[in-house]
């Protein structure tokens, strides 16, 4: 595709206006609530009344509140909990007034209080259709970084920006491509880290299934800069809508020529291929991913050396997490002086969390960097459901801690959430009430990762296996205080020996619980104490009696 | 047939067989796809069993040890047969905290069998998945490829008990 093509097609896809709009949500979460049925009863009735060409009807991304799907956006109206039933009602009313009993408060803080650069345009754009995507800014970032700049440049641009990793560990981004930009040789690669392999995370694949072409058009700006030709997207094998609208997206990108040979009528050729994961959450690690790609088990190697120096097949390979690519394109549009005013002095930006648990909206929330917790929790999310109390909210997975009420005050940012010993991480944030059990939850953690353990270094397969064990007895209340101390010195331990991340934070849900929570975890052993001596002193009554017996 | 025979030509007549080979060209034969292949099969044929293991391996000289080790080590392959009717219940955090523990002991007292076993008649096979991604319904399970979310246990149960076409 010429550069004069891409703006045709975006001068003529504008062009084409039609009087109402009608977005049906079709993320997996509403899919899972049939919204599929919901859309085509919706364009059978249009069709019925004859409307369709006053009426866009179309599929878009994740509005956001997924606790309330299926939502349906009309015009400017959001419908939530639609059914198909609601068909009729809801195209009369796109004439007059918006059906009442089905609307949905835009203007509450869960909207409203919201900054939106990733997922500006979900909700907006139908991720199937090229043409669509275009019409609302897709690849021009790509267009500008091919013909006006010089990777050089693209990688200045990023490194200015302050964007980091958004993947956990908060690398800066622009470092990291500089790396892989001086590493030597003609063949490199550029790897897409899709395996989101947190429990209670989705995020990323909201961002897959929602605006693709986005992720591609990151990915593609990232290879221009650090001088590699082929990419690849590993997606896990469980995000079956997210594998559809990528392996679309590619397909469409490559017919017209915005990945393949000489993009744009420049020398730079871009190629992507998918890569399906398979259930390994080790596989996020990324020289366990890198051996996923080719093909082997999923076990990561001790660094250095670095991808970034000898990476797939060998070859130097930027690895960057979908939400890192997705930053790219608005970050080259709008400039990093735009991007860097966006959060705090050294995290920059915004960043997508999914709000799960027990919480009254749950759902995908994208906020400036530096927001208060507790603006989280109880504005966006409006607090805990039916007065219960706050405990803590858990933040980055297994990888991750629990932070407690007293700390809600501090702000959501790389730095201030590891002072709280826990991790930014993907993004899942998990609240719990005075219900959850602490030691039950580390229990869950240590569990998880104990199976996901991929075996290769000892201190994580043996000792999340005995961890677990620790944890297990003194949720069952059988533990002694000796246990206890056993589990400290564990934690200590696998932290300090483990290969790779999986193992090095695999104690964190502990060690934070232990932190904040410790008394629990004494009230279940002191229980324990009792249940023994009881049993101790009813064996001892028991054996007395037996001798008074004749 | 040992262990260690490869095979040059599919197992069986079976002409779906085309579809993973078709697979494998698509990657040139390369060892590199050997993830992609395994997921052609369990596709096209619902699990891993030996003799596709000893195909593919020999389709892309990797050693049989490899692919029965690639098989083993991903939670994806499973290496035995479903059943019928698959009930998977989610245990994502989310779906912890709000109940998914019990919903799984419930159906496995129901059914009598554990996670990843099947019923001896073969009808029902129980599994957990990490994290389904559809946080926002906790707790949920899927019967059948269907999301059933915010569900209590006796719910599920009644849910399952009738794609099974029992009376509940």
């Amino acid at each position: 595709m010429k550069p004069e093509e891409l703006m045709t097609m975006m001068d003529k896809a504008r062009a084409d206006t039609f009087a109402h709009e009608l977005r049906v949500c079709t993320e997996s979460g509403c899919m899972s609530l049939q919204s599929d049925v919901l859309q085509k009863a919706l364009s059978d009735e249009v069709k019925r009344r004859g409307m369709s060409d006053q009426v866009c009807g179309k599929g878009v991304g994740c509005m956001g509140r997924g606790c309330n799907g299926p939502l349906v956006k009309a015009d400017k109206a959001m419908y939530q909990f639609v059914k198909p039933e609601h068909a009729p009602a809801i195209v009369e009313a796109l004439a007059t007034q918006p059906v009442k009993e089905l609307l949905c408060d835009t203007q509450q803080p869960f909207f409203t209080r919201q900054k939106l650069v990733v997922r500006e345009n979900f909700g907006i754009v139908d991720p199937e259709s090229l043409i669509d995507c275009i019409a609302h800014g897709a690849y021009q970032a790509l267009l500008k970084t091919v013909t006006t700049m010089t990777p050089q440049q693209v990688i200045e641009e990023i490194s200015n920006s302050g964007l980091r990793g958004r993947g956990g560990a908060g690398f800066p981004t622009g470092l990291k491509w500089a790396t892989v930009s001086k590493a030597g040789g003609s063949t490199k690669y550029v790897i897409c880290n899709g395996d989101e392999g947190d429990p209670g995370a989705f995020m990323d694949r909201s961002v897959m299934e929602g605006d693709p072409h986005r992720v591609l058009e990151g990915m593609a700006i990232a290879a221009y800069a650090v001088g590699a030709e082929n990419g690849v997207i590993y997606v896990r094998a469980e995000y079956p809508l997210a594998v559809k609208r990528l392996t679309k997206a590619i397909n469409l990108a490559r017919r017209h020529e915005l990945i393949g040979h000489n993009i744009f009528g420049t020398k730079f050729s871009f190629n992507v291929e998918l890569r399906l994961g398979a259930g390994a959450f080790v596989c996020g690690e990324e020289t366990a991913l890198i051996a996923s790609v080719e093909g082997k088990r999923g076990v990561p190697r001790p660094r250095p050396p670095y991808p970034a120096n000898y990476g797939l097949f060998g070859y130097p390979t930027l690895i960057n997490n979908v939400e890192t690519y997705a930053n790219v394109a608005p970050i080259i549009n709008k400039g990093a002086a735009w991007f860097a005013q966006i959060g705090t002095e050294k995290s920059k930006g915004t960043k997508i969390f999914a709000l799960t648990g027990k919480i009254k909206n749950t759902g995908l929330i994208e906020v400036p960097m530096g927001i208060p917790l507790r603006d989280i929790i109880y504005d966006i999310a409006g607090g805990l459901p039916d007065g219960k109390a706050f405990k803590a909210v858990q933040t980055g997975g297994p990888s991750g801690g629990c932070i407690p009420a007293e700390l809600l005050d501090i702000t959501v940012d790389y730095e201030s959430l590891a002072k709280a010993g826990s991790i930014m991480g993907s993004g899942g944030m998990i609240v719990m009430d005075e219900t959850s059990n602490m030691a039950d939850v580390a229990r869950f953690f240590m569990e998880f990762c104990m199976t996901e353990s991929c075996g290769k270094c000892i201190p994580c397969r043996v000792g999340t296996y005995e961890m677990h064990l620790l944890l297990d007895r003194i949720c069952e209340k059988r533990a002694t205080p000796e246990d206890l101390q056993l589990l400290k010195d564990l934690c200590d331990m696998v932290k300090q020996t483990s290969l790779c991340g999986l193992g090095q934070s695999a104690p964190n849900p502990v060690l934070s619980t232990l932190r904040y929570f410790e008394q629990e975890y004494h009230t279940l052993i002191a229980e324990a104490q009792a249940a023994r001596e009881k049993a101790t002193h009813a064996a001892t009554s028991e054996h007395i009696e037996l001798e008074v017996l004749p | 047939m040992s262990v260690a025979t490869i095979l040059s030509k599919p197992p069986t007549e079976d002409k779906r067989w085309k579809i993973i080979e078709t697979t494998m060209r698509r990657n040139d034969f390369q060892p590199d796809a050997l993830i992609e292949s395994l997921h052609s099969v369990q596709q096209t044929f619902g699990f891993l069993d030996l003799p596709s293991m000893r195909w593919v391996a020999g389709a892309l000289k990797v050693p049989l040890s490899k692919v029965y080790g690639v098989a083993t080590f991903y939670h994806f392959f499973t290496l035995k047969p479903q059943g019928k009717h698959v009930c998977v219940v989610c245990m994502g955090t989310a779906c912890y905290i709000k109940g998914g523990r019990q919903l799984l002991d419930e159906v496995q007292h129901h059914y009598g069998i554990a996670e990843g076993q099947t019923t001896k008649d073969g009808e029902l096979s129980l599994l957990v998945a990490r994290c389904i991604g559809a946080c926002g319904l906790a707790p949920t399970a899927v019967v059948d490829g269907k999301v059933l979310g915010k569900r209590s246990a006796t719910e599920l149960l009644a849910a399952v008990d009738d794609t099974l076409g029992r009376k509940a």
